[in-house]
């Protein structure tokens, strides 16, 4: 790891390599199509350390889950007439990945950093065992493994990640787990070649609400043993609320807050992270209490709103003074380490929180 | 089918060796009974509507300048004189022990399984569908070989390299393959290979696989290619767009997740899936295929079981028409059984009950 | 009840594959008249259907045909298609036989197993035959006038042996009954009454009345010798035992068969067949298009089924003089018809008939049956091979064209001047019969008469068109049909149609059921001569009277362009059996 002096690598691109374990600098992926070109993620940078988790959230269409694809590189057809145009840097472990030929990222992929889907059903192969996919896995990255060897690893996945009778289980198909017990093997296969870098997409959208949880402390349990660093992407804050030390909040492809997560959770700056929060199912209060939902649905990607591209959702657009619909807003440091790109002057915006918001929350 | 995620922690996969034997049983009485059915409609169709109409089925078997003597004799010979149930029933007992034919010296005996006596070659029916099996079967085995290949070879790379020249050619190709008929294609071949080009040469319809193997071959590959062309079509089509299903499957991206190489992911992940389909398909086809090509047999003179069906239709040859399409049910039940058993190994997703 | 040319029909459907102009071109257009480099190039286009083509007598070789159609059966008691009546004369001989000549010399029958043509006696009605010595089966074993006897004693099994000609049943049964050979009680199953053999060298027929048609029934394969040894009923069409030339070989349905020179035959007994080649094979294909391109390139020799090239081959044999002077395409004595029902009102009135003929457009009915090369215009009803034919034309039908006015005169005559409704009848299982009633529907639109076509199935005719209570009630009027003769006499062709005595319930051929006693006298007269020339007359007489009569309108006599190879020597058109005489052929370059 090479040092680098510079003390603002959110901004400033082609700086070399960073100190962090993850950097993701000035990230654009952008898709053609008949209609326009989708921006589907529009100059997004944040830095991950060693160790510690990330929660990205958005609604679906906010870039969240492309920005994950591109990191593991997983984008089909990049340089192709009608493939994504990805531009940017992402450093992993000081390896910048972008421009990476597809080999190298490829020999990364399921061993530096692996990936957790959402929907364990479908993200199984249906015709081969649990343990096959397993071991699949694992000995892509582990040639000299023998068979045996191999299987009693994947035996071992299957026992850490709480699969009972995981010797019998190991030579069963996805099919024949539950939604539970398959997400979990799902986290086995992530984790066969002890990656440094886990990032779990919607790890519980597909699941009951009394697995979820269940889920999540498995997570978060396999973190602290394994020190990986983890990107949980969710549309819900509550997923990454005790999980993650840090939370970016994306809209129409850009990062419009981010911060610690006791940051945000005490003193959200953007509006829209207000509505994010006040749609979080909270145990607490009684269901007609605890929903604001954010009015209006996610903006199109082809033609982003001008200016701000929350203002046509925003219900204080019009307190400043017109820049919501002329300008784009640049995403400053609202105290260190917690940004936000909103033109309403930051008083404004801790005010209207204070008075009108958390009351509610 | 498929059932619903099961959980317990006894989750034996599929079904225990006694159940599938059960199974196969079971299938094979329904075969039994497929088969029963399609004798049933045959003899109906053949012998129970004229006799609805009151015309006499036997005039199907002379021809329209028979005298009465004739038909008299014929009648005798072919029981056809006898109620019609109990012809129904020496029909089907003919089917399973074998049954004769007698008008006073004239005696045919016709084993088990007697399909009837050939009106045109005065020989059991069964006894020429098997000699002509093989022709038939040779050029379903040779051209289903080709069309495999190559059609599931062009649909995958067109899935891989969708919307390329390759891709685009090919799927123009493969919907003329599919739209044109065997007797243009077969006939077009012919007329270019044989009489323009000269590269092959005329069949002799003469030569077997025994007598001279090299001929033979040469007399067979205008026909494998010809019917090859047809399904590889289909195939290619069914490959490319199940293959473009299958690239984006969820558990596609995961084997790419985990690093695996390009050549595994497709070669492994998506075909496996992709050729379950396609296998599917194949079976039926070729079990519809084995009850003979009438074109292709037809327009290259291949004297197998589709010759013998459009033979017996123009001849009015009852006994064999009827014959052909016993056989040729024979091999469509089959090939459903053996495609449903295949299937259950595949996918395990898939448990026999 | 016979037309030989009958299953034929089924060709239609392989024809149905016959397919596209785009196949018809083959390696170059010039001189592609088939590498064999054979005796061809100085006749003419036809030269064949009147003289003989590439004369030679140069032995070996293999002659191939190809058919698209199997033979209906090896069996001489039982075959029936023209082209198995020709190939049976390579390996079936019988007491007489027709001479291997052009023209109307070849219908004159001589003497084969016989050595002489019959002594004809008491009147007509006994015939007595002396045979040949050195004659032998293909065992080497003599043939004896009671093999003959055996072979005729076949025909009359029609229980085992169905589907062959009969005539020789209604001339020699007499009233016996006779169940023949496999039911016979007489221990040498030669229980045939009417059959003599007073020694092994003679045989002798005993009519109930003299009959001038008799000998050309024992022409037919029905009259062949068979050993009584070899016969095996039903399953003796797979191995018939030759008499002549050739013996059969390698015999499978729907296949093909070879035939091999027989040793036993000895060629100074036999002044009829020159035996040139040393094989011939017979190959059945089913696939047309193909069968004439390999006419074409010369690797096959002859197409056995002698039913004309198919339209692609045609376009390019017409347009190809070189290719179009291998042709030979004469008329068979086989007519496509309309009959005039006349218990059918208002057919009743013969003004109306004359009405029909006049009105119908001939040029339409031949162009329905596929145009010029596949038929020509018939005048009246008895075909040009036939003896007593002549060019009588008393509606100048030569013309090929309707004359609306003399349709009109006579529909006034008939009293009705503004048409009427009536109903044609035709084989859906004919297409072209289906072609010519609609022509003649249009045809008879233009005078008034509202004619609707009624279809039915070919295979029923018996029971339809043949049954005359079933015409009545149905109103069909007119009859779309064809007949072709079995042996070249007027009473092989015409007796069936016009003999009033012979109308039937069903099955019935003389569909206008005309009872003419003048007509039915003549019949008899013919039947009584002894004269081939005097029966011809009699026949000349009924012609034009049935002409006369407007009993029909006589459409096209049938014809079709067949392509030979260029390498066949004495190529020649049979007038007996309206193709070429396969007997005659040989091959120029001996291979």
């Amino acid at each position: 790891m090479t040092q680098n002096p510079s003390a603002e690598p959110l901004v400033d691109v082609g700086a070399g390599a960073p100190r962090e374990f993850l950097a993701v600098r000035d990230l654009k992926v952008h898709f053609p199509t008949d209609d326009g070109v989708v921006k589907s993620v529009d100059g997004l940078s944040f830095t991950l350390e060693r160790g510690k988790t990330l929660g990205i959230v958005g609604e679906s269409g906010s870039g969240k889950s492309v920005t994950s694809l591109s990191i593991m590189g997983l984008h089909r057809n990049v340089g192709k007439k009608l493939g994504p145009r990805i531009s940017g840097e992402i450093w992993l472990d000081g390896q910048e990945l972008v421009s990476a030929s597809k080999d190298e990222v490829r020999r990364l992929r399921g061993q530096k950093m692996a990936m957790i889907f959402q929907d364990p059903l479908t993200a199984m192969h249906p015709f081969f065992t649990v343990g096959q996919q397993i071991i699949e896995g694992y000995r892509q990255h582990h040639p000299e493994a023998k068979k045996q060897q191999a299987r009693s690893h994947a035996i071992q996945l299957l026992d850490r990640v709480g699969i009972p009778q995981p010797d019998k289980r190991v030579d069963n198909y996805p099919h024949e787990f539950s939604g539970g017990m398959r997400q979990r093997a799902m986290i086995a296969m992530a984790l066969a070649n002890d990656p440094s870098l886990l990032i779990a997409d919607e790890p519980t959208t597909a699941l009951d609400v009394t697995v979820q949880a269940q889920i999540l402390d498995l997570i978060r349990d396999l973190q602290q043993e394994f020190g990986s660093s983890v990107i949980i992407i969710t549309h819900d804050l509550g997923v990454v609320a005790e999980l993650a030390d840090d939370i970016l909040v994306m809209y129409g492809g850009k990062c419009i807050e981010k911060g610690s997560s006791a940051e945000l959770f005490t003193r959200p700056e953007h509006p829209y992270t207000w509505g994010l929060l006040g749609s979080m199912p909270r145990i607490d209060r009684d269901l007609q209490d605890r929903l604001i939902p954010v009015k209006g649905s996610p903006p199109s990607l082809i033609n982003l709103p001008s200016g701000c591209a929350f203002n046509p959702r925003c219900p204080y657009a019009d307190r400043t003074g017109g820049r919501s619909t002329a300008e784009v807003p640049e995403l400053v440091e609202v105290t260190p380490g917690h940004l936000a790109a909103c033109h309403l002057p930051a008083e404004t915006r801790q005010r209207i929180f204070a008075e009108e918001i958390a009351p509610l929350l | 089918m498929a059932g619903h995620p099961r959980q317990g922690a006894a989750g034996q996969p599929s079904a225990k060796p006694t159940a599938v034997l059960l199974y196969i049983f079971r299938r094979l009485l329904n075969v039994v009974v497929m088969l029963l059915v399609v004798a049933t409609i045959t003899f109906g169709i053949f012998f129970l509507v004229p006799w609805l109409q009151h015309t006499d089925p036997v005039l199907r078997y002379v021809g329209k300048n028979a005298n009465p003597v004739a038909i008299a004799g014929i009648k005798v010979k072919l029981g056809l004189d006898k109620p019609i149930y109990e012809q129904f029933w020496l029909y089907l007992k003919g089917l399973v022990a074998g049954r004769s034919y007698s008008n006073g010296p004239d005696t045919t005996w016709c084993p088990a399984p007697c399909m009837g006596i050939s009106t045109q070659t005065q020989t059991p029916v069964w006894g020429q569908l098997t000699g002509d099996f093989p022709v038939t079967a040779w050029l379903a085995a040779g051209a289903a070989t080709i069309w495999l290949v190559f059609g599931v070879g062009t649909g995958v790379l067109s899935a891989l390299r969708k919307r390329s020249v390759i891709d685009r050619a090919a799927m123009v190709t493969a919907l003329a393959g599919v739209s044109l008929p065997v007797y243009f294609t077969g006939l077009v071949a012919s007329a270019l290979f044989i009489y323009n080009l000269g590269w092959l040469p005329e069949s002799n319809p003469n030569v077997s696989l025994g007598s001279d193997p090299g001929a033979w071959l040469q007399n067979m590959l205008l026909p494998w290619i010809t019917l090859a062309f047809l399904f590889a079509a289909t195939y290619a089509r069914l490959t490319r767009a199940t293959m473009l299903d299958v690239l984006g499957e969820d558990y596609i991206r995961t084997a790419r997740a985990k690093g695996l190489g390009e050549g595994t992911v497709i070669g492994k992940h998506a075909m496996r899936a992709t050729m379950t389909p396609i296998l599917t398909v194949f079976g039926m086809d070729l079990g519809g295929l084995l009850g003979g090509a009438i074109l292709t047999e037809n327009v290259f003179n291949l004297h197998g079981l589709g010759y013998d069906a459009l033979n017996g239709i123009t001849k009015n040859d009852l006994p064999m028409i009827m014959g052909v399409t016993l056989f040729a049910a024979f091999f469509i039940v089959m090939a459903n059984l053996i495609v449903d058993l295949f299937y259950a190994v595949v996918d395990p997703r898939v448990r026999l009950a | 009840m016979t037309t030989r040319k009958k299953a034929l029909a089924a060709v239609g459907l392989v024809g149905a594959l016959a397919l596209t102009a785009a196949c018809s071109g083959s390696k170059g257009s010039g001189g592609s008249s088939g590498g064999s480099g054979g005796g061809g190039g100085t006749h003419a286009f036809n030269a064949a259907a009147t003289s003989i083509v590439n004369p030679s007598t140069k032995k070996g070789g293999t002659l191939k045909f190809w058919s698209t159609q199997d033979v209906d059966s090896l069996d001489p008691a039982i075959g029936y298609y023209a082209f198995v009546w020709d190939l049976q004369r390579l390996y079936t001989r019988t007491l007489v036989n027709y001479p291997s000549k052009p023209g109307k010399a070849g219908l004159d029958l001589q003497p084969d197993l016989a050595e002489a043509m019959p002594t004809i006696t008491d009147g007509g009605k006994t015939y007595t035959f002396k045979l040949k010595s050195g004659i032998k089966f293909e065992d080497g074993t003599p043939i004896t006038s009671k093999d003959i006897k055996y072979g005729i004693e076949r025909v009359f099994a029609q229980d085992v042996l169905p589907n062959g000609p009969i005539y020789l049943i209604d001339d020699l049964d007499q009233g016996q009954k006779y169940p023949g050979p496999y039911k016979d009680k007489d221990k040498d199953k030669l229980g045939l009454k009417s059959v003599q053999t007073p020694d092994d060298s003679t045989i002798v027929f005993k009519l109930a009345q003299a009959n001038s048609d008799f000998l050309y029934h024992l022409a037919m394969g029905g009259g062949a010798p068979v050993e009584k040894s070899k016969d095996d009923g039903a399953s003796y069409a797979k191995h018939p035992v030759s008499s002549g030339p050739y013996k059969v070989e390698n015999y499978v349905a729907n296949k093909g068969f070879d035939m091999v020179r027989n040793p036993n035959w000895d060629a100074s007994t036999d002044k009829l067949r020159s035996a040139l080649p040393d094989k011939i094979t017979f190959t059945v294909t089913s696939n047309a298009d193909d069968l004439d391109s390999r006419l074409l390139a010369g690797s096959i020799d002859i197409d056995a089924g002698q039913r004309g090239v198919q339209t692609a081959a045609q376009g390019k044999i017409l347009t190809h003089p070189d290719l179009k002077a291998n042709t030979v395409d004469a008329p068979a004595a086989t007519i496509r018809y309309i009959s005039i029902q006349t218990k059918v009102a208002p057919f009743d009135n013969i003004n109306c008939r004359k009405a029909v003929v006049y009105a119908i457009n001939g040029t339409d009915q031949q162009t329905a049956r596929g145009g010029q090369w596949a038929g020509q215009l018939a005048t009246n009803m008895l075909p040009p091979s036939i003896p007593g034919s002549d060019k009588y034309d008393p509606y100048s039908l030569a013309a090929g064209k309707p004359d609306v006015a003399k349709a009109k005169a006579a529909l006034a005559a008939c009293g009705k001047p503004n048409g009427f409704s009536t109903t044609i009848a035709a084989r859906s299982t004919s297409p072209k019969d289906v072609k010519q009633a609609v022509a003649a529907q249009a045809a008879l639109k233009t005078v008034g008469i509202n004619a609707s076509v009624f279809q039915y199935d070919g295979s029923q005719s018996a029971s339809t068109v043949g049954a005359p209570d079933f015409m009545h009630s149905h109103n069909i009027g007119l009859n779309v049909f064809g007949w072709g003769s079995d042996y070249p006499t007027g009473s092989g062709f015409l007796r069936v149609l016009v003999d009033g005595r012979l109308i039937l319930k069903s099955g019935n051929n003389n569909y206008s059921e005309i009872n003419d006693p003048e007509i039915n006298g003549w019949i008899d007269d013919a039947a009584k001569s002894t004269d081939p020339a005097e029966a011809a007359a009699a026949y000349t007489k009924i012609n034009h009277k049935v002409m006369d009569q407007a009993l029909y309108f006589p459409g096209v006599v049938e014809q079709s362009l067949n392509y030979f190879n260029p390498r066949l020597t004495n190529v020649m058109f049979s007038q007996e059996l309206g193709m070429i005489d396969f007997s005659a052929l040989g091959l120029s370059d001996g291979k």
